[in-house]
C-alpha cells in the first residue's frame, strides 16, 4: 500500500506539479502541521481565542465549552474530511448535506430501526456510500460535470428524503438504539465518543491522503487528469471511489447527527455543502484541485465552529455571524494568493 | 448528445425509484396522529346542508407543523358528506401558489381556504377569488387587505411569548428567584411572527420585574436548535429558564440539554407537538410546559369555510354569519392537562 507504483513514479517524473506534489507528501508527516502554509490558520485560530478569552474569560477558556465546539464541529468535520479528497482530486461534491440527510432518514425509518443500531449505522454509511457511487458513475464514466452531477444529487436526495420521512422528524428510538444516541451522551476521558469518530476520521483520511497510493493518484489526478491517464492510472476509477468516499463520510455523519440530534429528518445538513467547501478553501486547498491538505481543511472548520461559538457565547446575532465568515472567506483566498505567487518560481 | 443526457437521466430516475420501494416506513404501525375527535356543534350546523366544494391551498410541508396542517384540513373536510375537498399540490414557491389558487378560482370553488406563503405577496390573487364571489377563509399568515378576504382565522404569536412568560414569571416566583438568568431560543429571527412571539414573552416577563437575558435564534430545525442550545449552556453556567419557540427544534435542544447534563432550570416549548406533550407528560424532563400554536386551527378553517359557503352562523354565538376574524388562544399545556390535549398534539 504505501510503495508507490512505477506508473505514479512515471507521472512524477514526467510532470513537475505531481513531483512537486509527491515530494511535498512523502516528505509531510508531522512536519506538515507546522508548515508555512498553515501558519495564517494558526494565527487566525489564536486571534479567535484570545478575542474569546476578552469578552468571555468565565465561558470560553472552559474545557466543557472546548469539548462543546469540537462537538459541534465533529458532523461537518467528518464531510469536510471527504469533501478534501473530491476537491484535491479536481472534483467538487455538493450534495453532501443531503447526502447526510437522505443517510439519516433511511437509518431512522421505522423499518431500519427494527432491526437494531448496528444495521441502523450500517445503513447510514451503506446509503451514504451508495449515493456517492452514483455521483462518481455519473462523472467519471457518465461523463457529467461534478458540479452538475452533485447539484442534481443535491436536489434528488433531498427530496427523496423528504419523501421517506413524510417531512417528518424520525425520533431514533429509544432506549432500544439507544446506542446511537450514546455516542454523543457516553464521554471517556470527559469527551463524547463522537469526537474520537471524529478525531479518527480526520487520522484515517492524513494516513490515506499521505501515506498511500490512493492519496498520491487523488493529487495526480487533481494536477492534471490527462498526465496520470498517461502515466497508467485509471483515472475514471479514482474519480469514481473519490466521490463514494466523499458518500462514505456523509453515512458516517450521518450517525453522529443522529447521535446528536436523537432524529432523522430531511432538514439536516442545510447547507452543509457551503460549509464544507468555505472550509476546505480557507484551508488552503485549491479548488482546482492537485493541491491541499487534510490539516488546512480541519482548522478552516474550527475557525469557522469558533466563530458561531463565540458570537453565540457573546450573545451576537447570527446576521452578523454571516458577514464575518463571508469575510473571512475572501480573506484567506486573497492570503493564499499572495503565497502561491510568492512562491512561484 | 442530448439525447444520450436524457436517457441516462431517466435511466438514474428508474434506480432512484427503485431504491425508494425498500425504504418503507410501514411496518411497524404507523403512530396515527388521528385527526382530533371534534366536539358536534351545538346546533344542527354539522347536519348535512347544501353540497359544497372547498379548494385549499398552502405551503409545502417542510416542517412537522405545516405537514400537521394539510392533513387536519383533510380530515376535517372528510368528516362532512356534503363537502368536496379540493387541495391543490403545497409548493414554497409564490408564483406557484398563485397560479394554483387561480386554478382554483377558475374551478368556481364554493370556498377557499388559503395559507399563504406569503400574505403580501398572495393579496391580489385572494382579492380575485373574493371578487369572483368566492369567500376566502385566510388560514394565520394574514393578507394585508381586508377586501381579500372573508374570515381570518390564526394563532396568536404575541399570546404565545405571553403565555410562555407568565408560566415562566410564576416558576420563578414561587421559587423565590430574583434576578433570574432567562434564556430564549427562537425561530427565525427576521419573521414578524418570531419577533412578536418574543415582544410578548419580554412584555409578560416584565410583569413579574424579570427580563430576557439573552436570546439566539435557531432557524426551526432539530440541527439548527441542537447546535445554538448546544453553545447557549456554555454561554450561561447556570439557568434558571429557557424558553424555545418551537418544539419541532425543541427535539434538538434537549438532545443537546441531556448531552450537557443540565436539569438546573424550567424550560416551555412551543407549539405543541407530541414529542414535547410526551416529555411533559414523562414528568421527568426540563420541558415541563408548551404554549400551543396549534395546527388543529386548520380543521377549524374547513369548517368556517364550509358554514360560509352555506350561509350559516356559528351555532354558539348569536349573529347569523361567521365573525370575520378569529384569534385563537395560546394554551399552556403543563403535566396537569396534558391529557386532554395528547389527541391535538402533531408529529414533528
Amino acid at each position: 500500500m504505501s510503495e508507490p507504483t512505477p506508473p505514479v513514479r512515471q507521472a512524477a517524473g514526467a510532470r513537475g506539479a505531481q513531483a512537486d506534489a509527491a515530494r511535498t507528501n512523502l516528505l509531510s508527516g508531522l512536519r506538515g502541521v507546522g508548515e508555512l502554509r498553515h501558519l495564517g490558520l494558526f494565527v487566525a485560530l489564536a486571534l479567535l481565542v484570545a478575542v474569546g478569552l476578552v469578552t468571555r474569560p468565565d465561558a470560553f477558556a472552559t474545557a466543557s465549552n472546548l469539548v462543546s465546539v469540537l462537538s459541534l464541529a465533529a458532523t461537518i468535520g467528518v464531510i469536510t474530511v471527504g469533501a478534501t479528497f473530491v476537491i484535491i482530486g479536481g472534483g467538487i461534491d455538493l450534495s453532501v448535506g443531503a447526502v447526510m440527510a437522505l443517510a439519516s432518514v433511511w437509518a431512522t425509518t421505522l423499518a431500519t430501526q427494527s432491526y437494531g443500531p448496528v444495521v441502523m449505522a450500517v445503513c447510514a454509511v451503506l446509503v451514504g456510500t451508495g449515493a456517492g457511487l452514483v455521483n462518481g458513475l455519473l462523472i467519471a464514466y457518465g461523463r457529467l460535470v461534478p458540479f452538475i452531477a452533485t447539484l442534481a444529487m443535491l436536489v434528488a436526495a433531498r427530496g427523496l428524503a423528504q419523501r421517506m420521512s413524510d417531512r417528518k422528524t424520525q425520533l431514533v428510538q429509544q432506549p432500544d438504539n439507544g446506542a446511537i444516541v450514546s455516542l454523543s451522551t457516553t464521554r471517556v476521558l470527559g469527551i463524547p465518543l463522537l469526537v474520537y469518530v471524529f478525531a479518527l476520521v480526520v487520522v484515517l483520511g492524513w494516513v490515506v491522503l499521505n501515506r498511500t497510493t490512493f492519496g498520491r493518484r487523488t493529487y495526480a489526478v487533481g494536477g492534471n487528469p490527462e498526465a496520470a491517464r498517461l502515466a497508467g492510472i485509471d483515472v475514471r476509477r479514482h474519480t469514481m471511489l473519490l466521490y463514494a468516499l466523499s458518500g462514505l463520510c456523509c453515512g458516517i455523519a450521518a450517525i453522529l447527527i443522529m447521535a446528536r440530534t436523537t432524529t432523522g429528518s430531511s432538514t439536516h445538513g442545510d447547507l452543509y455543502e457551503l460549509d464544507a467547501i468555505a472550509a476546505v478553501i480557507i484551508g488552503g486547498t485549491l479548488l482546482t484541485g492537485g493541491r491541499g491538505t487534510i490539516m488546512g481543511s480541519i482548522l478552516g472548520l474550527l475557525i469557522f465552529t469558533l466563530i458561531t461559538n463565540l458570537f453565540i457565547l457573546n450573545g451576537l446575532n447570527t446576521s452578523d455571524q454571516l458577514i464575518a465568515k463571508g469575510l473571512i472567506i475572501v480573506v484567506a483566498v486573497l492570503l493564499q494568493r499572495r503565497n502561491l505567487k510568492e512562491r512561484a518560481p | 448528445m442530448s439525447e444520450n443526457v436524457a436517457r441516462r437521466g431517466f435511466l438514474v430516475g428508474g434506480a432512484v425509484l427503485l431504491a425508494t420501494g425498500c425504504t418503507s416506513n410501514e411496518p411497524a404501525a404507523a403512530p396515527s396522529s388521528a385527526a382530533p375527535a371534534p366536539a358536534p356543534a351545538a346546533s344542527g350546523n354539522d347536519q348535512p346542508g347544501e353540497k359544497v366544494v372547498i379548494g385549499f391551498s398552502a405551503p409545502a410541508a417542510d416542517h412537522g407543523w405545516i405537514a400537521a396542517i394539510a392533513k387536519n384540513a383533510e380530515a376535517a373536510a372528510k368528516r362532512y358528506s356534503d363537502v368536496e375537498f379540493k387541495p391543490v399540490e403545497p409548493t414554497n414557491d409564490i408564483n406557484q401558489q398563485i397560479s394554483a389558487v387561480e386554478s382554483l378560482i377558475a374551478a368556481k370553488v364554493s370556498a377557499l381556504v388559503i395559507l399563504p406563503n406569503d400574505g403580501q405577496q398572495l393579496n391580489q390573487v385572494a382579492l380575485q377569488a373574493t371578487q369572483a364571489g368566492i369567500p376566502v377563509v385566510n388560514l394565520d399568515r394574514v393578507f394585508p387587505d381586508k377586501l381579500a378576504y372573508r374570515t381570518w382565522i390564526g394563532g396568536d404569536n404575541y399570546g404565545m411569548g405571553v403565555a410562555a412568560g407568565h408560566f415562566v414569571g410564576r416558576k420563578l416566583k414561587e421559587k423565590g428567584v430574583s434576578d433570574p438568568v432567562i434564556v430564549e431560543i427562537q425561530g427565525i429571527a427576521t419573521l414578524p411572527l418570531t419577533q412578536d412571539r418574543s415582544k410578548g414573552f419580554a412584555d409578560a416577563l416584565k410583569t413579574y420585574g424579570f427580563s430576557v437575558t439573552a436570546k439566539q435564534d435557531a432557524k426551526f430545525t432539530v440541527e439548527t436548535g441542537n447546535q445554538v442550545a448546544t453553545s447557549l449552556l456554555q454561554a450561561h453556567k447556570k439557568i434558571d429558564a429557557l424558553w424555545n419557540h418551537d418544539d419541532d427544534q425543541g427535539v434538538g435542544v434537549l438532545a443537546a440539554i441531556k448531552e450537557a447534563g443540565r436539569n438546573e432550570f424550567v424550560m416551555v416549548g412551543g407549539a405543541g407537538s407530541l414529542n414535547a406533550m410526551k416529555e411533559i407528560q414523562s414528568g421527568s424532563s426540563v420541558l415541563q410546559a408548551t404554549v400551543t400554536y396549534s395546527p388543529t386551527m386548520a380543521s377549524s378553517a374547513v369548517r368556517l369555510a364550509r358554514l360560509i359557503a352555506q350561509g350559516k352562523g356559528m351555532s354558539d354565538l348569536v349573529e347569523n354569519q361567521v365573525p370575520q376574524s378569529i384569534t385563537l388562544a395560546s394554551e399552556t399545556i403543563t403535566k396537569e392537562n396534558v391529557e386532554k390535549y395528547l389527541p391535538l398534539g402533531f408529529e414533528s
